[in-house]
C-alpha cells in the first residue's frame, strides 16, 4: 500500500529536474531531453490517477478511471511527434550553424 | 511492504537517472541515462497496474523516440558539451524558481497524504489492453483520429526539414 | 537453451556446407559433433581485446545488451501445457504460474513484450558500432539499427491479423484459441484451426521483417564478411564477439518459436493413444520442438540459397512495399472478421 502522494513526489522530482536540465544545460539535444523528462513525469501522475480513481470510485459518472492511461497514450503520440519535427530541425540547424551550444545560435543572421 | 519496497528502489533509480542526465557532459550518456529513466518508469507503470501503458512506454519511448535521439546524437557526433557563458538570467532567476516551484509542489503533497489515500497493486486487471481500447475507440475516437492527422503532419514535416538544400 | 542455439550453429555450418557440396565441420567428434564445444573453448581461451581507443562503458555494456534482451524473449514463450512429474506440475513456460487447479497463468501482454525487448535490443548494435570509434562499425550499425528499426514496423503490423483473430495478447491464448479444425458453413473440415491458412500473407510478412530484424540473408548487409570488414562487430573479438553471436541465434529461435505459436498451432498436433501416459504428457513438447526445428532449419536453408538484397533494395521494400501490404492484411482481415461476426 503505497500512498498516491509517493508517486505524486516522485513525479514532482522528475518535473523539476527536467526544468532545471532545461534551464542550466547549453547543449540543444541535451535540452530536448529535459523536455522528454517533464513529460514522463506528467505520464507517470497521470498513471498513478487513473489507479486511484479505480480504487476509490466517485458518484460522478463523467469521470472515467481508466481515461488517464488512455491520456498517456496521448501524451507519447504528441510527444513522438514533437521529437521527430524537433530532430529535423537540430540537424538543419547544426547544418547551417555547425555547432549544438545554444549560446552560439543567438543572432538570426549566421 | 513488496509494492513499497519495488516503488522505493525503482524510485530511486528514475530519480538517479534524471541526475545523472543533468550532470554529465557528453549527450550520449544523458541519452542512456534518459533510457533508464523511461524503462524504469515502465516498471513502476507495472507496479500501478498499466500493463498495455507500460508495455507501450518500452516499445515507443524507450525503444523509438529515444533510438531516434542517440541516431541523431551519432550522426552530428558534435562531442562533449563546453561551458559557455550564456544568459545569467537563467541561472539567477530559473534555479530558485524551480525550487520553490518543487518544495511548494512537494510541501502540498506531503502535508495533503493524509487525504489523498493510497494506490494498491489492484488483482482486477483494470488495465487491460481491451479496456483501454474500449475507451480509445468509442469514447475518445475524435482525439485518437485527430493524432494519427498529427503524426502524419509531423512526418511530412520532417521529411521537408530534413532536406538538403540542393 | 544455450545449448541449443549452440547446437544451432552446428547444424547450419552442416546444412551450408551441405548445400554448397562440402561436408561441413567432420573432425571433432562424429559428424563434427564437438565442433560447438572447440568453438566454445577458443572463445573463452582466445584475447579479449579492449581497444584504447573505444569508450570503454559502451564497449562493454553493448554485447551485455544485446545478450540479455535476446533471453529475456525466451521467458514469455510457452512451449506445452503442463507437465507433471513425481507429483508436482509446473506450466511449460518460464513466466508462467501453475494454479492448484491445473490452470496456467501467463503474462497478459506477451507479445508486446517481446516487440518490446526487439525494440530495446536495437540499442546493443547502435552503441556497439558508436563505442568503437572506428569508421566501418559506426557505418555498419547506423544501416543495422536502420534497418532493424524499419522492419520493426511490418514486423508489429503483421502480427495485429493474429490479434484481430484471437482476441488477446496472451501467447498462451493465442495458441488454445489454435485447437479445434476449422469450421466452414457447418462442415468440420478436417483442416487444423491454425492461423497460418487465413493469415498466409500475414506469415509471409512476418517472416521477412523477422529475418531482417535479425540480420539475417537476404538482409545481413550491415554485418555480412565482404561488406564493411565486418560492420558492428569489427572491434570486438572473444567473449563480447560470443555474446553477439549468441544473441543472434537465440534471436533467431525466439523468431521460430513465435511463428509455431502464431501461425502454426504451437504444440498442437494429432493426438496419438497408443503412447504410454508420459509419452502423452510430452508429445506436445515434441510437437513443438520439430515445427521450431523446421523454422530454424528455413533460417539456414534460406542463407544457403539466396543472395543479399543491395542496402537500398533493403530499405525500399520494407518501407514501400512490406508496410503497406501489411496495413492491407490488416484491413482485409478486420473486413473479414467483421462481416463474419
Amino acid at each position: 500500500m503505497v500512498p498516491l502522494s509517493w508517486y505524486l513526489i516522485l513525479s514532482g522530482i522528475l518535473f523539476s529536474l527536467g526544468v532545471l536540465g532545461f534551464l542550466l544545460k547549453r547543449n540543444i539535444i541535451t535540452i530536448f531531453m529535459s523536455i522528454e523528462l517533464m513529460l514522463n513525469a506528467v505520464n507517470l501522475s497521470f498513471v498513478a490517477f487513473a489507479n486511484y480513481w479505480n480504487t476509490h470510485p466517485v458518484a460522478d459518472k463523467s469521470i472515467v478511471p481508466l481515461s488517464g492511461q488512455v491520456f498517456v497514450f496521448f501524451v507519447m503520440v504528441v510527444a513522438a511527434a514533437e521529437a521527430a519535427v524537433g530532430l529535423a530541425i537540430i540537424i538543419s540547424v547544426f547544418r547551417t550553424r555547425e555547432t549544438l551550444n545554444v549560446d552560439r545560435v543567438n543572432l538570426l543572421k549566421l | 511492504m513488496v509494492h513499497q519496497v519495488l516503488f522505493i528502489v525503482f524510485g530511486l533509480i528514475c530519480v538517479a537517472g534524471a541526475i545523472n542526465l543533468l550532470v554529465q557532459r557528453h549527450p550520449i550518456s544523458s541519452a542512456l541515462s534518459l533510457v533508464v529513466v523511461m524503462a524504469s518508469l515502465a516498471l513502476i507503470y507495472l507496479l500501478l497496474g498499466a500493463e498495455f501503458v507500460a508495455a507501450i512506454q518500452v516499445i515507443v519511448y524507450a525503444g523509438a523516440i529515444m533510438v531516434l535521439f542517440v541516431f541523431v546524437i551519432m550522426l552530428l557526433n558534435a562531442g562533449a558539451e563546453e561551458r559557455t557563458r550564456g544568459s545569467r538570467m537563467a541561472l539567477i532567476v530559473g534555479v530558485p524558481g524551480v525550487i520553490i516551484l518543487a518544495g511548494t509542489v512537494g510541501w502540498m503533497l506531503v502535508s495533503g497524504s493524509g487525504r489523498l489515500g493510497t494506490v494498491s497493486i489492484s488483482s482486477s486487471n483494470f488495465g487491460e489492453t481491451h479496456n483501454i481500447a474500449h475507451l480509445l475507440f468509442r469514447d475518445f475516437l475524435l482525439p485518437f483520429e485527430i493524432t494519427s492527422v498529427l503524426i502524419l503532419i509531423a512526418i511530412m514535416g520532417a521529411v521537408v526539414l530534413g532536406k538538403r538544400e540542393n | 537453451m544455450l545449448t541449443g542455439v549452440a547446437y544451432t550453429t552446428w547444424l547450419e555450418r552442416k546444412v551450408i556446407g551441405r548445400i554448397q557440396n562440402r561436408w561441413g565441420p567432420t573432425r571433432v567428434g562424429p559428424f563434427g559433433l564437438l565442433q560447438p564445444l572447440a568453438d566454445g573453448v577458443k572463445f573463452i581461451l582466445k584475447e579479449d581485446l579492449l581497444p584504447d581507443y573505444v569508450h570503454k562503458g559502451l564497449f562493454i555494456l553493448a554485447p551485455m545488451l544485446a545478450l540479455v534482451m535476446s533471453l529475456i524473449s525466451i521467458a514469455v514463450i510457452p512451449f506445452g501445457e503442463t507437465i507433471t512429474i513425481a507429483g508436482h506440475t509446473t506450466a511449460l513456460q518460464i513466466s508462467g504460474i501453475t494454479h492448484a487447479g491445473g490452470g496456467i497463468s501467463d503474462i497478459n501482454i506477451g507479445l508486446l513484450i517481446i516487440l518490446g525487448v526487439t525494440s530495446i535490443g536495437v540499442y546493443g548494435v547502435a552503441l556497439a558500432g558508436w563505442s568503437s570509434n572506428s569508421k566501418y562499425s559506426l557505418l555498419g550499425s547506423l544501416r543495422a539499427s536502420a534497418q532493424m528499426i524499419s522492419y520493426e514496423l511490418a514486423l508489429g503490423l503483421s502480427l495485429v491479423g493474429i490479434l484481430l483473430l484471437s482476441g488477446t495478447l496472451s501467447l498462451r491464448e493465442i495458441v488454445f484459441s489454435q485447437s479445434g479444425n476449422w469450421v466452414l458453413g457447418g462442415h468440420d473440415t478436417h483442416v487444423p484451426h491454425w492461423f497460418i491458412f487465413p493469415q498466409i500473407v500475414g506469415f509471409f510478412i512476418y517472416l521477412l521483417a523477422a529475418y531482417a530484424e535479425t540480420n539475417r540473408i537476404p538482409f545481413d548487409m550491415p554485418e555480412a564478411e565482404t561488406e564493411l570488414v565486418a560492420g558492428y562487430h569489427t572491434e570486438y573479438s572473444s567473449m563480447k564477439f560470443a555474446m553477439f553471436f549468441m544473441a543472434e541465434y537465440v534471436n533467431m529461435f525466439t523468431v521460430a518459436c513465435l511463428a509455431t505459436l502464431l501461425f502454426f498451432g504451437g504444440w498442437h498436433g494429432p493426438h496419438l493413444g497408443f503412447l504410454p501416459p508420459i509419452g502423452q504428457a510430452l508429445l506436445p513438447v515434441v510437437y513443438f520442438a520439430a515445427k521450431v526445428f523446421f523454422f530454424i532449419f528455413l533460417y539456414i536453408w534460406i542463407r544457403g540459397t539466396l543472395p543479399r538484397f543491395r542496402y537500398d533494395q533493403l530499405m525500399a521494400f520494407g518501407w514501400k512495399f512490406l508496410l503497406p501490404l501489411a496495413i492491407a492484411n490488416i484491413i482485409v482481415t478486420s473486413l473479414i472478421v467483421a462481416w463474419g461476426a
